[in-house]
């Protein structure tokens, strides 16, 4: 069942939802001041879903956002002025300028993967979070999201086959905004409901109102804690309208003008508004205080986003590695004994049981067969041509130990 | 299934006990993969793991590569060390977006390392035909972010497994099929780790300097043996890391002998070879008695017929041609 929001739950999604809309307002300001260094992304009309998704998530949740999931980046806590300077490429951005949008995360204290362009690829990767998570007892769930066009990926159909077969505490998010870039969604799926994917793996999925921020809410809720509880991994549609162009730089004149106008008579916030103030959730003061307090703070965020520095060209060749433990001290948090997970506990009998008829096992032992490479043919064959590809039996034991060069003279005249 | 002590084991054997020794020691170490877990691996080097360590740490995977390295990579965000076990590495180019993309990138990015293992059987000799017997190791060290390791020995196999796991960064660990059980050695009883990054000198000789890795390693040896009985002495590395490339070592021994020939089982165009020469233009060009030559296999698919097989790879003869030409010079 739906639960029931209670007035701060209702205040709190309107508040991120102008969060997110006041910050990407400012960045399209930015954008036209040449401030934003690469591609700016809007999520304009679709603030409720990830506002109300990632507001279902508690602290110790995992979420991966997609470009234009700004709004659970807020809701999870990333200040708007990380925001502004991963597209802005500043220095003091959690990339430090190395990438740019969405594409930063924080393993340690918030919980977010970075996405990468290529999409679908946080599917596998958040069901390895879940697992993970799972295995170290830390009853956490992971979250993601993919839009329309990226569910027509090879890797959305392995990672969600594969967090299915593990019961992977994961919930998935497909926004389906109409347009994949200028494509739209009938030209990529021949589906209704993109959700049905979902069936083909046994996943339980929702189909939801997009921009109705509450039930949003109300659905995330239900999915992740059914998947906290072990019912495996959840999709869920929710279907919405991208109300600007793909990026910036587009017009979206494929888009019909009638089409935009119905969805912008949807507007997720207006919507929302509307009910608060019906439901006297919500005064004009209230709406005045909450638009003084986003604006004060987008204006310091902004401000200090503005002030920060380009990197300096001497950071472009650091960090491809992790140098070691002065560098990353990798620990994971072990949140159930370990002796579950050790042997002899964890030991089980290597065997399918199949219903109904029994169970089998496979061939062990020093001479069990494998796919390729020592068959009795293949043996024979090194044995008679000891000169091809045989290996010297001698030559491994022999050779094996490190021999210091000597320093030898040369004999070479110098060019 | 505790180390063996003085008996001989097999290279096959050497990786199974650097898993098991590493699952043993932390409980971080899982492996996924298809056909791991019951089946123990079609090659059978993860065999009796799930036995031992149950389900959550051996995990039979569905046959989705993507999935498996993303899976992967997910786990060691939360502190796992996965081990991704591809049935043959052949397949690994089918989750080469996630190899390169994500798991390689992302302590560049985003300071978020991936302590994870991609290793499986790699190379010919074994009429695997052409999608069993790749040697894929450069497009991966084309790939900044990845470790690429591609041992000879069971001693090598197990050392650098282990420290393959041990790593903060993304490993590739190829092991070459040929080798699985054709060759043995005897390891020592105890915990041990071979560093990765060193390449070690199999042969000292001072007339030409011979770089290889995997089974070209012995053969390159069985090259070296026939070379000495013609009064040409080669000196045998094994490079057993391809990146990071153990640049000083290659220098060291070439500023010896003056002359340098590479011996690879992967294809010409595009191989470790032409890296080599390159750094060896750069650093050693005022030492070099005659040119960098190299010795690999043909430029074309692995081919399945053994005739056009042996066609295709190097081999010792082909070797001895090769380094008697270089030591005219």
């Amino acid at each position: 069942m739906k639960k029931q929001l209670t007035r701060q739950q209702h205040l709190d999604l309107y508040y991120y939802m102008r969060l997110n809309r006041a910050a990407e307002d400012t960045m399209v300001k930015l954008f036209r001041q040449n401030k934003i260094v690469g591609g700016l992304y809007s999520s304009l009309g679709q603030e409720a879903i990830s506002v109300g998704t990632a507001y279902a998530l508690e602290k110790k949740d995992w979420l991966a956002p997609m470009i234009r999931n700004i709004g659970a980046l807020l809701v999870k806590g990333v200040p708007p002025r990380d925001i502004f300077m991963q597209h802005m490429a500043k220095y003091d951005s959690p990339t430090q300028g190395k990438d740019g949008t969405s594409h930063f995360g924080d393993l340690e204290n918030l919980h977010i993967v970075s996405p990468i362009s290529m999409l679908g690829d946080l599917i596998p990767v958040m069901a390895g979070v879940a697992i993970a998570g799972r295995y170290l007892g830390q009853k956490i769930v992971a979250m993601t999201w993919i839009g329309d066009g990226g569910s027509s990926t090879g890797v959305f159909h392995e990672g969600l086959n594969f967090a299915a077969t593990q019961k992977a505490p994961f919930v998935l998010i497909l926004e389906n905004n109409l347009w994949a870039y200028s494509t739209p969604v009938r030209r990529q799926v021949p589906l209704e409901n993109l959700a049905d994917r979902a069936k083909a793996y046994g996943v339980a999925s929702y189909v939801v109102d997009g921009n109705d921020v509450a039930e949003v809410y109300s659905t995330a809720k239900e999915a992740v804690d059914r998947a906290r509880a072990g019912e495996g991994p959840i999709l869920i549609e929710a279907k919405t309208f991208r109300r600007l162009g793909h990026a910036q730089h587009d017009p979206a004149e494929y888009v019909p003008k009638e089409m935009r106008a119905y969805w912008e008579a949807r507007d997720p916030i207006e919507r929302h508004e509307k009910f608060l103030m019906s439901e006297k959730l919500l005064d004009a003061n209230g709406k005045k205080d909450i638009e003084e307090k986003i604006n004060t703070l987008l204006a310091k965020e902004r401000e200090f986003a503005e002030n920060s520095p380009m990197p300096p060209p001497e950071l472009a060749e650091k960090g491809v590695y992790c140098t070691g433990d002065a560098c990353h001290k990798i620990a994971a948090k072990w949140e159930r004994p370990l002796a579950e997970v050790m042997p002899p506990k964890s030991s089980v009998e290597p065997v399918w049981m199949v219903e109904g008829y029994g169970k089998g096992k496979g061939a062990s032992g020093a001479n069990a067969p494998i796919h390729f490479g020592d068959t009795p043919a293949d043996k024979a064959a090194d044995e008679s041509k000891p000169a091809s590809r045989a290996i010297p039996k001698t030559s491994v034991k022999k050779l094996a130990k490190a021999a210091a060069p000597k320093p030898a003279a040369s004999r070479k005249a110098r060019r | 299934m505790a180390s063996t002590n003085g008996s001989p084991v097999t290279f096959l054997e050497a990786i199974k006990q650097a898993m098991f020794e590493e699952m043993e020691r932390d409980p971080a170490v899982v492996l996924l993969g298809e056909d791991v877990g019951v089946y123990g691996g079609a090659f059978k080097t993860s065999e009796g793991l799930l036995e031992r360590f149950g389900w959550e740490r051996v995990i039979d995977t569905p046959i989705s590569e993507s999935a498996i390295i993303g899976a992967a990579c997910g786990m060691s965000y939360l502190g796992l060390r996965p081990i991704c076990e591809m049935q043959f590495i052949d397949f690994i180019v089918c989750a080469f977006n996630q190899i390169t993309n994500f798991v390689a990138k992302g302590h560049y990015l985003w300071n978020a390392p991936a302590p994870m293992v991609i290793r499986g059987p790699s190379g010919g000799g074994v009429h695997g035909g052409p999608f069993h017997s790749a040697n894929p190791e450069m497009y991966f060290v084309h790939t900044p972010g990845l470790k690429v390791i591609y041992p000879s020995t069971p001693y090598d196999a197990k050392g650098l497994l282990k420290a393959a796991v041990r790593d903060n960064n993304p490993v590739l660990f190829f092991e070459h099929k040929f080798l699985y059980r054709r060759i043995k050695e005897e390891l020592p009883a105890g915990d041990y780790t071979v560093p990765i990054g060193k390449a070690v000198v199999r042969r000292e000789g001072r007339h030409l300097t011979i770089l290889s890795y995997a089974a070209m390693m012995h053969t390159s040896l069985e090259a070296a043996d026939a070379l000495a009985k013609e009064g040409i002495e080669a000196e045998v590395i094994d490079l057993r890391t391809l990146l990071p490339l153990d640049e000083e070592t290659i220098l060291q021994s070439v500023k010896k002998t003056n002359k340098c020939l590479v011996v690879h089982e992967d294809t010409r165009t595009g191989g470790i070879a032409g890296e080599i020469a390159a750094i060896l233009c750069e650093k050693a060009f005022d030492e070099l008695d005659g040119p960098v030559l190299r010795v690999a296999s043909l430029d074309t698919p692995v081919p399945y017929a053994p005739t056009l097989e042996e066609a295709f790879l190097p081999n010792a003869q082909k070797v001895l041609t090769a380094a008697k030409e270089l030591a005219r010079y």
